[in-house]
């Protein structure tokens, strides 16, 4: 049996039936990454116990007892989501041989479900980056064409997924982290709402902004791991108490009635006049499922990756703050503690780290912190308000999630602000603190291009929604990457 | 706008970071193309607007203050990963100059 193209729900039933066990599922995966990852980079590492977990799994179930709604299904994490014993580095050199002393809460609840957990995959350092070249681990290849990026910063959570190495992967969207890897590489990704997912045993970056989200080939696979690893968490503060709880078998395949608004902004100068077609034409079969198709304006759009580029490294900066080569991670002795500090950091952190540590160091500076970061937090206010009018008329956003398809290995790597601006689409959702999807929706010279869909805080269900309806009439999600 | 050498050097300072004596001048550029950038907002006027507070809802958020997920095996793990130590203790540089002499 071929098992690289089934999704968790396929999967799940023929688990369910005895049709495939945990056991050859799970060596089915690791066989496919010990012949591809080679190639792509997508995994840094695979677990040594998951054949094990594995075999526990099926053993349970051959006694007959209740099985979680992940049971034997395979998932891949992020390298920022910390694993009892696992190596976890952030895509850093600063963490190379660190390991985690505890699980993240996330972690827990897939094991809780009775997901196998894989692998670590590969990332920007730190989460910062939008290709997966800021890595020292190096770059992660796109699966469709193995001389472009996978997106970032979870690409290699992306590309482990298109690639058919796994069902699902784990990542964190900062920025558009987890959605831009998925649309340029054909896949779904999820942004949850700011707090639905709890942050305990994330390495904390940019902590106003970010969310652990899933990424699968399709809507309600999304959905599927959404209800595993979502709901409060007495360790994360900001976690919520959830009102509506996330119901995969609930999630009704009709936008029929729904109004779904097109920001004018979205569709601005700087996109990819290909990728704005693919993304008419998505926005036109939603139509013809029955959505009314509304133009909206967000006029403070325009500023969004300003705002972003300033609160993220500010937040970045003090986050950081952390790697003080005592507690933890590389150390580089100097002749006194500053020293000590600065060679640690100097040596340990690469290019694009540096870069927004210094950018944020600057921006909370004496002399500067009215001028730069109390006037982003002023505009994030502005930003979230665009939000709170455009959802009194739609019920969803749809857009492009990014500009682009994906580019070259090596391009844009030297240029930080024609970088950022690849985020240009995905950073709103996280100021905003909204919900976010990337579905596949067409493809432009061979690479995929992701429809992205926005809704109102904690109300995911929308959002699956009109995904699932979409994939219900399409096949972008089925066709894989030779 | 191009940020001086001086105060690439300040920042670096307060951020912790040795430069390299070749990457400053990148550091000049780039870190005044970005803030060139981000001028951006100072096209809106925000003399109004409040700032945004938390990304969460939620106020004062409690928990009881006990010490969980702190069993012996986490805490082996936590001393296993300090990057310098004698014994159990984490072993670093003196903080104070000593004056005494």
């Amino acid at each position: 049996m071929d098992v690289s193209t089934l999704t968790i729900k396929e999967a799940g039933e023929k688990l369910a039936s005895g049709a495939l066990t945990a056991v050859d599922y799970t060596k089915s995966c690791l066989d496919a990454i010990d012949a591809g990852n080679e190639e792509l980079n997508a995994f840094l590492e695979v677990s040594q116990t998951a054949l094990d977990e594995a075999a526990a799994i099926d053993a349970r179930r051959a006694a007959g007892e209740s099985m979680g709604s992940l049971a034997g299904i395979p998932v891949a994490l992020k390298d920022l989501i910390l694993v009892k014993g696992w190596e976890v580095t952030d895509g850093s050199q600063i963490l190379e041989g660190h390991r985690a002393s505890y699980d993240a809460t996330v972690v827990q609840r897939l094991r809780t479900a009775g997901a196998i957990l894989i692998g670590r995959t590969n990332m920007d350092e730190f989460a910062m980056g939008s290709s997966t070249q800021t890595s020292h681990y190096g770059p992660t290849m796109n699966p469709w064409d193995h001389t472009k990026v996978p997106g970032g910063t979870s690409g290699g959570s992306a590309a482990a997924v298109a690639a058919g190495f796994v069902p699902a992967a784990l990542g964190s969207d900062t920025g558009g982290s987890v959605r831009q890897p998925a649309s340029m590489c054909g896949v779904v990704g999820l942004k949850p709402t700011y707090g639905r997912v709890s942050r305990f045993g994330l390495m904390a970056v940019g902590s106003s902004l970010e969310q652990i989200g899933p990424i699968t080939h399709t809507v309600e696979d999304a959905a599927l791991i959404l209800e595993a690893i979502e709901g409060r968490d007495a360790k994360d503060s900001t976690s919520a108490e959830l009102s509506n709880t996330t119901v995969p078998a609930l999630i009704e395949k009709s936008v029929d009635g729904m109004t779904l608004g097109m920001p004018k902004e979205y569709f601005a100068s700087g996109m990819d006049s290909q990728v704005a077609t693919v993304v008419h034409e998505a926005i036109a079969e939603l139509e013809r499922a029955g959505a009314r198709i509304q133009e909206i304006s967000m006029p403070h759009s325009e500023y969004a990756l300003a705002t972003f580029y300033i609160i993220q490294p500010a937040e970045a900066s003090s986050n950081l703050g952390r790697f003080d080569g005592l507690r933890y991670g590389y150390h580089s002795g100097g002749e006194n503690l500053q020293e000590t500090y600065e060679r640690t950091r100097g040596e340990g952190f690469g290019k694009e780290v540096k870069r927004r540590i210094m950018l944020g160091s600057y921006t909370l500076s004496a002399g500067y912190y009215d001028a730069y970061y109390r006037k982003a937090l002023k505009v994030r206010t502005l930003i979230k308000r665009d939000f709170d009018e455009a959802f009194k008329s739609v019920d969803a956003i749809v857009c492009p999630t990014s500009p682009t398809v994906a580019w070259n290995i090596g391009e844009k790597f030297d240029d930080p602000l024609a970088m950022y601006l690849a985020d240009i689409y995905t950073v709103t959702a996280n100021l905003a603190t909204v919900p976010g999807m990337s579905v596949p929706c067409g493809f432009v010279d061979g690479l995929p291009v992701g429809l992205q869909i926005l809704a109102k805080p904690f109300d995911e269900y929308t959002l699956f929604r009109v995904g699932a309806t979409y994939q219900d009439r399409t096949s972008w999600h089925k066709q894989s990457p030779t | 706008m191009k940020l001086t050498r001086e105060e690439v050097l300040k920042i670096a300072k307060l951020a912790r970071l040795h430069l390299e004596e070749e990457d400053i001048a990148k550091y000049q550029e780039d870190l005044g193309s970005i803030l060139s950038y981000v001028e951006k907002l100072q096209e809106l006027n925000t003399d109004d607007v409040p700032e945004f507070q938390h990304a969460a809802g939620g106020v004062n958020v409690f928990r009881e203050d006990v010490v969980e997920n702190c069993d012996e095996d986490t805490r082996r793990r936590a001393i296993e990963n300090f990057s310098q130590r004698e014994g159990d203790f984490l072993k670093v540089q003196a903080v104070f100059e000593n004056r005494t002499q």
